[in-house]
């Protein structure tokens, strides 16, 4: 076990807790930053999907994990951005660079938006509200055709920086390093947050808004806040998915796309920016670990290959179900203990993360 | 002295039930103000209108002189008015440190942007709130704990830690709920000689309901009874322990002779 000497109040302000962390991650993102020459070209789009669900998870993450807000809605916000990076790039004939931060200040605009009407409303009724907007999205992107094309879809065109044009089947590793470089700085973005008095009013209003606003905490405004930054970051990465798709409709961002969202970052681990990215590798990772499962049970048995329908869903639903029974902080929660069980060791015990009830609190006043 | 908070013909009914009726006491500067009586008496219902969680129907309360009806329930911290709750209100999933610095939401300057970017002066921030907040650490004994998290704790260091969160406002008037219910006689020692300090070294006025009389005898300066929401007596703490109709209150009339005896 590593026993930290803190000595200025730096050491609880900076980014890592210690220089082996630092190294630790940096050893990571070299790793990342190599990727390409490590996996053939399958698996290299693979982890650039896997990084642009990260980002929508962490967009998520913000709204969910950090103030407490359900949503059902957030495929809505992937939309968003995702068609204004691209008609901006259309209509307007914006270069990627611009076109691509206004689609995400585009989505917090439209999540600031959805704030407003539904500040007062709380839990299961937020989540309803949410899933509202996700349909409505869905019904405006078909009914505003002569913009969004309709149900026949947009093309997104390649990305151009500075004349570099990025292709993701042209040069797939110049993709995912812009995939990478936007990833990265959403987690700088995300860490910076949770440091801030903005972050301790978002964990605040999640908490106890009561007591947030006896602390001072605007909580309507916090709640807007973190909609637009929680959308912001999805927009982004709805912007990304539109280039990593290539095409794309209303039914690129469906109701299913907002479920699945909300069940990777609760897997991931709630709360937690490692919960977005081990939520994220768990969707990349299924659909392809089905068909790698499936073609050896075939193989094995000798009978021609049969696809199931809907497989994917249920056995996503499966793992949710197994999660919530037996881990609820998610893989990140398991990683947390099984660190601290070697960490500690031999003197881990066995209820040293289990959650005391909390005493009673006044519902009364919401 | 001045009044620092007042209230004046305060009425408050939750539909046919008054549950304040026509309260008026003003609280001194630099004093030590209690509120005590039966459950159901109004004291914390009071608290609530000062936080601005409950519009009154009657009456004004004002804040050095201003009325604070109009102002919205987060702006009360921003005038300096901090409070605890009765049944800890505390925020569970972060740590001690956490819960502390939230109290310094008031004295916060950054913009979102510079947050968000977190510039350089958004640090010499956060140093300066890890300041403020290491003194009510300090000041409270609350080192061992600062890195765990209130979910883990026990019920006596919540009760401090509610204290201290409300401390870091930096408040000019504290209301405590109930600073005591629950705690040991030590921890409630504690507590009494943290309510004067608070007095006399930070020159905090405040405001607390108490049902441990014996507390409020040696730590309040001037003592409001209530029954049913309304005034009974108002006066030293040994003024209104022994006023007839605080006993009858508790009590009953029956008991006056006895307790007279």
């Amino acid at each position: 076990m590593r026993t930290v000497f803190k000595t200025s109040y730096d050491a609880d302000i900076n980014l890592f807790r210690h220089r082996a962390q630092a190294g630790w991650y940096a050893l990571l993102a070299l790793l990342a930053v190599l990727l390409p020459w490590l996996v053939n070209v399958f698996w290299l789009g693979e982890a650039t999907n896997m990084l642009i669900w990260a980002i929508a998870g962490m967009g998520l993450m913000v709204l969910v994990g950090q103030t407490g807000q359900a949503s059902l809605g957030h495929a809505a916000f992937l939309a968003v951005g995702c068609y204004a990076n691209v008609l901006y790039q259309q209509k307007l004939g914006l270069p990627f660079i611009l076109s691509f931060p206004l689609g995400g200040l585009t989505a917090a605009l439209a999540g600031v938006l959805v704030a407003i009407p539904t500040a007062r409303l709380h839990g299961l009724y937020l989540a309803i509200a949410t899933l509202a907007i996700s349909i409505l999205v869905d019904d405006l992107i078909v009914l505003s055709a002569p913009l969004t094309n309709g149900v026949q879809g947009l093309y997104a065109p390649p990305i151009s920086i500075f004349g570099l044009t990025i292709d993701r089947y042209g040069n797939p590793y110049l993709f995912y390093w812009v995939v990478l470089v936007v990833a990265v700085l959403v987690v700088l973005l995300y860490r910076n947050i949770l440091r801030t008095p903005l972050g301790r009013a978002f964990a605040a209003v999640r908490d106890s808004e009561v007591s947030a606003k006896a602390m001072g905490v605007n909580v309507a405004k916090a709640k807007a806040v973190s909609f637009g930054i929680s959308a912001g970051i999805t927009g982004l990465a709805g912007a990304l998915m539109g280039h990593f798709a290539g095409i794309f409709n209303n039914e690129t961002f469906n109701l299913l796309i907002s479920i699945q969202l909300l069940l990777m970052i609760v897997i991931g681990g709630l709360g937690s920016i490692h919960g977005a990215f081990f939520g994220a590798i768990v969707v990349a990772i299924l659909p392809q670990a089905i068909a790698l499962a499936r073609d050896a049970v075939t193989g094995a048995l000798g009978v021609s290959s049969i696809a199931i329908p809907g497989l994917e869903t249920a056995i996503f639903g499966a793992i949710l179900i197994v999660f919530i029974l037996f881990e609820p902080a998610g893989i990140y929660g398991r990683w947390v203990k099984i660190r601290t069980y070697f960490e500690l060791f031999p003197f881990y015990r066995r209820d040293m993360f289990r959650r005391q009830r909390s005493y009673l609190r006044t519902e009364r006043m919401r | 002295m001045t009044a620092l908070l007042e209230l004046e013909e305060v009425t408050l009914r939750f539909g046919g039930v008054t549950a304040v009726d026509k309260v008026s006491f003003s609280v001194e500067e630099g004093e030590v103000f209690a509120l005590v009586g039966p459950n159901g008496a109004g004291k914390s219902t009071l608290f609530n209108l000062v936080s601005r969680f409950y519009d009154p129907a009657e009456g004004d309360i004002r804040f050095r002189g201003e009325s604070i009806l109009k102002r919205a329930p987060h702006e009360i911290a921003r005038l300096g008015i901090a409070r605890t709750f009765q049944n800890i209100e505390l925020f569970e999933q972060a740590t001690v440190l956490q819960n502390l610095l939230v109290g310094r939401q008031r004295h916060r300057r950054g913009n979102l942007v510079s947050e968000m970017l977190f510039t350089p002066f958004v640090r010499a921030e956060e140093r300066r709130h890890r300041e403020a907040v290491e003194k009510v650490i300090d000041f409270l004994d609350l080192q061992a704990h600062r890195e765990q998290y209130i979910a883990g704790l026990p019920y006596g260091v919540r009760k401090v830690v509610e204290l201290g969160r409300a401390l870091a406002i930096e408040p000019t008037l504290l209301l405590l709920d109930e600073p005591a219910s629950g705690l040991s006689v030590e921890e409630t020692q504690d507590v009494a000689f943290w309510i004067e300090d608070i007095k006399t070294q930070m020159g905090i006025t405040v405001l607390m309901v108490e049902h441990d009389m014996h507390l409020v005898a040696s730590v309040c300066d001037r003592v409001l009874a209530l029954a049913d929401g309304k005034m009974l007596a108002l006066g030293t703490p040994r003024e209104v322990q022994g006023h007839p109709r605080v006993i009858e209150a508790y009590i009953g009339a029956h008991g006056r002779s006895k307790v007279m005896a």
